[in-house]
């Protein structure tokens, strides 16, 4: 084979490497989870949720291209009291049913910085609760771990990427009991986001 | 039947005081699951599960004080039918 052959190949090759990778965020080992927490005088309501999927775009030459939608199933939210869960659920907060999802569409990142795998940066995009969609910005931590999908799902070649991010937003800017119960449960939201996605080859 | 309503207030208060204080005396509201957390080698995400487990909390000890507190109410009602015999 020629030089003027292989050139092009080895080019065609490095293109295809660098090229963003689709992250795919539904986990089948059920590990991915956001934690809120709402403070509260006699007990903080502390939850979590792992009805997580979503995907994300990701070129770990190019970390500041990063977009991609991450949805968490409002029913999969759960606390410990089962009465404060179905408050949680019902009608007077989050309604559940008829807004089935907590979404994050990620859409440009700022003061990134990369150090070997590791990533951070923050994240502006619209995050939508209760039907009410806000844009946000919120600092985030990714890590890429190539190859390692393998240690993971045994017979799955590929790479991870593990998102973390703490934040917080105010229930009162989703129209979630707005004005209501500030003395009983605190109008801020503590959220704890630790989800890990998979791009196989 | 006044003492039997006493009695049974009393161990009302003492089984949900015991049980209370043997599941680890929970100041807060009660519970019907616990997270469980377990860390996931790879990506050193915490995973949380929730494991089935009563966990009686304030409310729970408010409940059977309050429940208590209706029996020996009742028993207000019942006259001492032994000293009465024993007048008579």
């Amino acid at each position: 084979m020629k030089l003027t052959h292989i050139i092009p190949l080895l080019a065609l090759a490095t293109v295809a490497c660098a090229a963003p990778q689709t992250f795919d965020f539904k986990d089948p080992k059920g590990v991915n989870n956001a934690v809120f927490n709402l403070d509260a005088p006699l007990e903080s309501v502390n939850g979590s949720a792992n009805g997580i999927s979503g995907s994300v775009s990701f070129d770990p030459e190019n970390p500041a291209a990063t977009t991609g939608k991450i949805v968490v199933a409002a029913e999969s939210l759960t606390v410990p009291n089962p009465m404060q869960k179905e408050h949680l659920h019902g009608a007077n907060w989050l309604e559940v049913t008829k807004y089935p999802e907590i979404t994050f569409e990620a859409k440009s990142f700022a003061n990134v910085k990369t150090d070997s795998n590791v990533t951070s940066a923050d994240v502006s995009g619209t995050f939508t609760l209760h039907g009410v969609s806000k844009d946000l910005t919120v600092p985030v931590k990714l890590t890429y771990l190539k190859d390692k999908l393998s240690a993971r799902v045994p017979n799955m070649q590929g790479d991870l990427l593990v998102i973390r991010a703490n934040f917080a937003i105010n229930r009162e800017d989703f129209n979630i009991q707005k004005g209501q119960y500030e003395d009983k449960v605190s109008p801020t939201i503590n959220l704890t986001l630790s989800i890990a996605g998979a791009a196989a080859r | 039947m006044k003492r039997i309503l006493q009695i049974l207030a009393l161990a009302v208060v003492l089984t949900a005081g015991v049980t209370w204080l043997a599941t680890g005396a929970n100041r807060g509201w009660t519970k019907t699951s616990v997270p469980v957390k377990t860390l996931d080698a790879v990506t050193g995400i915490e995973g949380i599960t929730y494991q089935k487990k009563f966990l009686p909390g304030v409310d729970f000890l408010g409940a059977a004080i309050a429940g208590a507190g209706l029996l020996t109410g009742t028993s207000l009602f019942f006259r001492k039918s032994h000293k009465n015999k024993q007048n008579k």
